[in-house]
C-alpha cells in the first residue's frame, strides 16, 4: 500500500498570458492534513481548484490515491470540497443539499438516507435537517457545507478558506471541530487558509506559498523555528520577526550589526560556514527575547530604552531599538514596562535564523 | 479514463510517461454539444439581423428591382435616391417634405426634454438619499408604482392639464410630459447610484458647512459622470422612440420623427415606394441605433438599471 | 442612510411651530423634490383618480358630471370591437410573456457558456430593443408583406406553396405582432437574465460540478430558482409592457384586418381621440389599470409584505 494520497507532479497553470503555478511538485501524505498558506493572491485557490479537476491545469499530472486523474470530472476525484462562502444551493433543504449530489448520481434510496444520517450524526446538524440554508447561522451553514462533502465519501477534502467568514469567536470553535473531525475519519485533507493561527493549529504539514510557489513544506514546528528564508521566516509569526543586517565576522562566529558584534555559538549552519564579510540577516523572535536578569544569561545583550508599549492582556510588546534596528520583544504582563525606561535585553543566536541578505535563504 | 500504469505503481512517474495523462484534457475543438450551441446562436443572430438587412437592402433598390426581386437579394443597382426622397420629398398627406421636419422636431422635443428630465431626477435622487424629509419615501415608492400605470390612464387627465396650462399641442407640452415620464425611471437611477456613494462624503461635506444645493453641485455631480451618461442614454433613446405622446400633446406641426415616419408609411396616397418607407424607417431608427452602438455596455448598464428595483 | 437633521432651535409653540416642523426642516431638498410632489400628487395619483371619476359619466366631446353608473362599462363589454381587444390582448400577452421569458433565459445561458464572440452576440441580440416600436412594425410590416415580402422571396426559392400572409390573415394577424415584438424585446430580458446568472457565487457552481450534477440540471434545479428575483422583475416589466402595447400595432397593422388586431391602447386612443368618446375612452383605460393592478399587486405584495415580515 503506497503512502501517497495526493501528488502533484510538476503542475503549471496559467490564465492567457499570467502565469500562476509553475513546476510546481507536491506530495500529501494518506491521512495528512496539508495547509497551503501565504498571502492573498499567491495561487492557493489556483492549486486547490486544480487539484479539485475545477481549473483544467497547462501542464503537469495530478494523482490521488494512485490513479491519475489529471483528465478527470470533479466528482470522479474521489474528493469533496468546501468553499469559503459555502456554496449552499439556497432554495434547497438542508437535507437536499445533503443528498443532491448523491441522487443526481443514481444512488439508492436508503444508502443516501444513512449517508446523509451520518453525516449529520457527525457533524450535530440533525436538528437543521428539514430548515433552508438562509435560516441557518454562519457556523451552522459551515457545517452543512462540509457535510456535502463528508457524505460522498470521499478520500480526500478540500477546504477553500472555509472559516474565513465566520466571526472570530466562531472561527476558533469551529477551527477544533475541524480538527476532531480530522482526527475521526483520518482522511487526507487540504486545506487552504491566509489565518497562520489555523495553519499552524491544524496542519500536519504547512506548505508556505509565495507567487505560485512553495517555499517550505514542513511541520509547523519546523516552519516556526527553522524558516528556510526570510519570506518565510517574516511571514510566519505575530508579530513579525525582528530582523538585524550585518556581517559575518570573526570566520563565522559573530555577526557585526552596526558596531556590536553578536556572538552566533550555538548556531548550525545549513551548509558551509559563510566567510567574513558576507552580508547577512540576523532574525530573532519577540518572544526569544529575555530582559533583565534572565537578560545576563544570554550570550548577547544589551541596553536599551523602550519606546512603545503595547499590553496584550495575556502578554506585553515592548518596542524599542537596537543600533539603527527597530526591535518588538515579547514579555509576561506582569513585568512593568514604561517609555523611556532603561532595561536590559538579552537573546540566544542560537535560536535564531541566519538569512543571506542578497539570496533571502537560510545559512 | 483511468490510468491503469500509474494506478498498479506505487508511485507515479515523476518524468510524466507519455502514456498517462498529462497537462490540459485534449479537447476536439468542437463537440456535439458546442456546435448545436453555437448553431443556436447563430439562427438567433440571422433572426435579429435580418430585418436591419432587409431595411439597408431594400432602401438601396430602385423601385422595379423591388417590385421583381427577391427581399433577400442585395441591391443590383445600389443608390440613395430613396434615401434623398425619404429625407426631403416624402410625402404625408398633401405636404410633401419628407423626414426632415420630423428630425428637427425631434430634436427640438429631446434635447429640451432629456436635460429637464435628468436634471430634476438626479436632484429627487440626491434629496431621496441624503436629505430625506418626512414623507419622501413615500411619493418615491408612489412615483415608481405609477411607472406601471398605463398611459392611457394618464393620457386624458395631462390633456386637460396641458389644455388648463395653454400648452396642449405645443413643444412645451411634449416636453414637459417626457419630463413628467421620465421622472420614474431617473430618479431610481438616480438614487440607487447616489446610495451607492460613501456617505462620509455627505457627512463631510455637511461638517464644512455647505448646504443643500453646493453639495450637489461641488460634491455629487462631479463624482457622477457616468451615472448622467447611462441616463443620458436611456433618455435620449426613450424620448426619441416615443410615438404616443408625439401624436397626442405636441399638436401637428410638432411632430417627432417617429409620427412623421408612421404618417408617411401608413397613411400614404398612391402607389407605396417601399425603398423610400424603408429609408425613413432606417433614418428614424438610425439616431437610437448610433446611440446604442457608441455607448455599448453603459446602454446595458442603462437597461439593467431600470430593472434593479429600489 | 443620512438622516440628516437641521440644527435644533428651540421648538416654538403653535402655528410657527408647526410651519418649523413639517414644512421649513429641509425646505431647500422640499422645494427640489417638488417636481416629483407635483407629478405623483397630480398627474399620478390625481390622474388616476380623474379617470377613474370620469369613466363613470357619460362625457362624450369634453368631460361631464353626469353620472351614468356602470354604463360605460356596460356598453364596453357589449361593444364586439373591446372584446375581440381583450382577446387579442390575452393571446399576444400570454405567448409573449411566456415566449420572451424561455427564449431570453435560453439565450442567457447559451451566451453563459464562455462563448467566443459574446460580446458580438449580445450587441446583436439587443439592437432591436433600443428602435422604437413604430420602426419595428414597419420593418416586420415589409417583411411579412405577402406580395414583395418573404412569402415572395421564398416562392422564388422555389417553395411555391409556401404561404406567410399572417398580417393580412385575420387568425393569425396577431401572431404577426407577436413575431415583431419578439424581435424587438428578448434582446432585453436576455440581457437581464444574463446579469441574474452573472450574479450567482461562482462557487455554487464548483460545488455542483464537484457533487456531480449535470450543467442543465445546474441551470434549471439550482440557478433558475436562485434568480428569483431577476425573473419576478422581468415579467413585470415585460408584462405591464404587453398591457400598453399600443405603437407596434399602429405601425404593423392598424389594428387591421378590420378590426382583428385591436388591443385595448388602440381602443382607448380612437374613442378618446377619433370617435370623440371620452367616457367609453375612460372605461376602456381603467379596464387596462386594473389589469396592470391585477399584475403588479401580488408583486408588491411579494416583494415588499416579504421584506416586512423578514424584518
Ligand atoms: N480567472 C482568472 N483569470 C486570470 N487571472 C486569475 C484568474 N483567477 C485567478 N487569477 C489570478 O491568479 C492569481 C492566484 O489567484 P488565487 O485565487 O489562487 O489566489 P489565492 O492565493 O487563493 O488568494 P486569496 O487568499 O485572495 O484567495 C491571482 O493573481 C489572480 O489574480
Ligand atoms: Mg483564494
Amino acid at each position: 500500500m503506497q503512502n501517497n494520497s495526493v501528488v502533484i507532479n510538476d503542475l503549471s497553470l496559467s490564465f492567457g498570458n499570467v502565469k500562476v503555478l509553475e513546476h510546481l511538485d507536491l506530495e500529501i501524505n494518506r491521512g495528512e492534513f496539508l495547509v497551503l498558506l501565504g498571502p492573498s493572491g499567491c495561487g492557493k485557490s489556483t492549486l486547490l481548484n486544480c487539484v479539485a479537476g475545477l481549473l483544467d491545469v497547462t501542464d503537469g499530472q495530478i494523482f490521488i490515491e494512485g490513479k491519475n486523474v489529471t483528465w478527470e470530472q470533479p466528482k470522479d476525484r474521489g474528493i469533496g470540497m468546501v468553499f469559503q462562502s459555502y456554496a449552499l444551493y439556497p432554495q434547497m433543504t438542508v437535507e437536499r443539499n445533503l443528498s443532491f449530489g448523491l441522487r443526481v448520481s443514481g444512488m439508492k434510496k436508503d444508502d443516501i438516507e444513512r449517508r446523509v444520517k451520518r453525516a449529520s450524526e457527525i457533524l450535530q446538524i440533525e436538528p437543521l435537517l428539514k430548515r433552508k440554508p438562509a435560516a441557518l447561522s454562519g457556523g451552522q451553514r459551515q457545517r452543512v457545507a462540509i457535510g456535502r462533502a463528508l457524505v460522498r465519501d470521499v478520500d480526500v477534502f478540500l477546504f477553500d478558506e472555509p472559516l474565513s467568514n465566520l466571526d472570530a469567536k466562531l472561527r476558533s470553535d469551529l477551527r477544533v471541530e475541524i480538527k476532531r473531525l480530522h482526527q475521526r475519519l483520518k482522511n487526507t485533507m487540504i486545506y487552504v487558509t491566509h489565518d497562520q493561527i489555523e495553519a499552524m493549529t491544524l496542519a500536519d504539514r504547512i506548505a508556505i506559498m509565495k507567487d505560485g510557489i512553495i517555499q517550505q513544506l514542513d511541520t509547523p514546528h519546523h516552519i516556526y523555528n527553522k524558516p528556510v528564508n526570510l519570506f518565510v521566516a517574516g511571514f510566519i509569526g505575530s508579530p513579525t520577526m525582528n530582523f538585524l543586517n550585518g556581517t559575518i565576522e570573526n570566520g563565522g562566529k559573530a555577526i557585526k550589526v552596526d558596531q556590536d558584534m553578536i556572538s552566533v555559538h550555538g548556531y548550525e549552519f545549513g551548509g558551509a560556514v559563510p566567510a567574513n564579510g558576507t552580508k547577512v540577516v540576523l532574525g530573532i523572535r519577540p518572544e526569544h527575547i529575555a530582559l533583565e536578569d534572565q537578560a545576563k544569561a544570554m550570550p548577547t545583550s544589551a541596553e536599551i530604552e523602550i519606546d512603545l508599549v503595547e499590553p496584550m492582556g495575556s502578554d506585553t510588546l515592548g518596542w524599542t531599538r537596537f543600533g539603527s534596528h527597530s526591535l518588538i520583544f515579547r514579555c509576561a504582563s506582569e513585568v512593568e514596562l514604561m517609555p523611556g525606561k532603561k532595561m536590559l535585553i538579552g537573546f540566544d543566536t542560537a535560536r535564531g535564523s541566519i538569512f543571506d541578505e542578497a539570496t533571502g535563504s537560510r545559512l | 479514463m483511468t490510468d491503469t500504469v500509474a494506478a498498479s505503481s506505487t508511485l507515479p512517474d515523476r518524468a510524466g510517461t507519455t502514456a498517462s495523462p498529462r497537462g490540459p484534457k485534449p479537447k476536439p475543438w468542437f463537440t456535439t454539444p458546442r456546435v448545436i450551441m453555437y448553431s443556436i446562436l447563430t439562427v438567433a443572430c440571422l433572426f435579429y439581423l435580418f430585418p436591419l438587412y432587409v431595411m439597408i437592402t431594400t432602401s438601396l433598390k430602385p423601385m422595379p428591382e423591388i417590385r421583381f426581386g427577391s427581399i433577400f437579394a442585395l441591391p443590383i443597382e445600389p443608390s440613395f435616391d430613396a434615401w434623398v426622397k425619404a429625407w426631403t420629398g416624402a410625402c404625408t398627406g398633401l405636404r410633401c417634405e419628407g423626414l426632415s421636419p420630423g428630425f428637427w422636431n425631434s430634436v427640438k422635443i429631446t434635447i429640451p426634454s432629456v436635460i429637464a428630465s435628468i436634471l430634476i431626477a438626479s436632484v429627487n435622487g440626491y434629496a431621496l438619499v441624503n436629505w430625506k424629509f418626512r414623507g419622501s419615501e413615500i411619493f418615491f415608492t408612489v412615483l415608481i408604482f405609477g411607472s406601471f400605470i398605463p398611459y392611457q390612464v394618464l393620457l386624458y387627465p395631462l390633456v386637460m392639464l396641458t389644455s388648463q396650462m395653454k400648452i396642449f399641442g405645443s413643444l412645451w407640452a411634449i416636453i414637459l410630459i417626457h419630463t413628467i415620464f421620465g421622472m420614474p425611471i431617473l430618479t431610481l437611477l438616480f438614487r440607487n447610484y447616489f446610495a451607492s456613494l460613501p456617505e462620509e462624503l455627505f457627512k463631510a461635506a455637511r461638517v464644512d458647512g455647505a448646504g443643500f444645493w453646493r453639495i450637489y453641485f461641488e460634491v455629487m455631480l462631479p463624482m457622477s459622470l457616468p451615472i448622467f451618461v447611462v441616463a443620458l442614454i436611456l433618455q435620449i433613446t426613450g424620448i426619441w422612440n416615443d410615438f404616443l405622446f408625439g401624436v397626442v400633446f405636441a399638436g401637428f406641426q410638432n411632430n417627432p420623427m417617429t409620427v412623421q415616419l408612421n404618417n408617411i408609411v401608413n397613411s400614404a396616397q398612391g402607389s407605396p415606394e417601399y425603398n423610400v418607407n424603408m429609408a425613413a424607417t432606417i433614418l428614424t431608427g438610425l439616431v437610437p441605433l448610433i446611440v446604442y452602438f457608441v455607448s455599448g455596455p453603459l446602454f446595458v448598464r442603462g437597461v439593467a438599471a431600470g430593472a434593479v428595483k429600489g | 442612510m443620512a438622516n440628516v437633521v437641521v440644527a435644533r432651535r428651540a421648538p416654538a409653540k403653535g402655528v410657527l411651530g408647526w410651519l418649523q416642523k413639517y414644512v421649513f426642516r429641509n425646505i431647500s431638498a422640499k422645494i427640489a423634490a417638488l417636481p416629483m410632489i407635483l407629478t405623483v400628487l397630480v398627474v399620478f395619483v390625481g390622474g388616476m383618480l380623474w379617470t377613474v371619476f370620469f369613466s363613470f359619466t357619460s362625457s362624450k366631446m369634453l368631460p361631464n358630471t353626469n353620472f351614468v353608473g356602470l354604463d360605460q362599462y356596460v356598453r364596453l363589454f357589449k361593444t364586439s370591437r373591446w372584446n375581440v381587444s381583450v382577446e387579442n390582448l390575452l393571446v399576444y400577452g400570454s405567448f409573449s410573456l411566456v415566449f420572451t421569458m424561455v427564449i431570453g433565459f435560453v439565450l442567457a445561458v447559451l451566451i453563459d457558456q464562455k462563448i467566443r464572440f459574446e460580446s458580438v452576440f449580445r450587441t446583436i441580440m439587443l439592437y432591436p430593443f433600443a428602435l422604437s416600436f413604430i420602426v419595428t412594425g414597419l420593418v416586420w410590416q415589409w417583411i411579412m408583406y405577402p406580395e414583395l415580402g418573404l412569402q415572395k422571396a421564398i416562392r422564388n426559392l422555389g417553395w411555391e406553396s409556401f404561404t406567410f400572409d399572417w398580417i393580412t390573415n385575420s387568425e393569425m394577424v396577431i401572431y404577426a405582432l407577436l413575431i415583431a415584438g419578439l424581435w424587438q424585446g428578448t434582446g432585453f430580458v436576455m440581457v437581464l437574465m444574463l446579469a441574474g446568472l452573472r450574479g450567482v457565487d461562482q462557487e455554487i457552481w464548483k460545488a455542483a460540478r464537484v457533487d456531480g450534477i449535470p450543467t442543465w440540471r445546474s441551470y434549471i434545479f439550482i440557478v433558475l430558482p436562485m434568480m428569483r428575483g431577476v425573473i419576478v422583475t422581468a415579467v413585470v416589466i415585460v408584462g405591464s409592457g404587453i398591457v400598453r402595447l399600443y405603437d407596434l400595432v399602429v405601425a404593423l397593422t392598424k389594428g387591421g384586418p378590420g378590426i382583428s388586431s385591436q388591443v385595448p391602447a388602440t381602443y382607448v386612443y380612437d374613442y378618446m381621440f377619433m370617435a370623440n368618446n371620452i367616457g367609453q375612452g375612460l372605461a376602456a383605460s381603467t379596464m387596462m389599470l386594473v389589469t396592470v393592478l391585477i399584475i403588479i399587486i401580488p408583486w408588491a405584495y411579494l416583494e415588499f409584505g416579504g421584506k416586512r415580515r423578514a424584518q
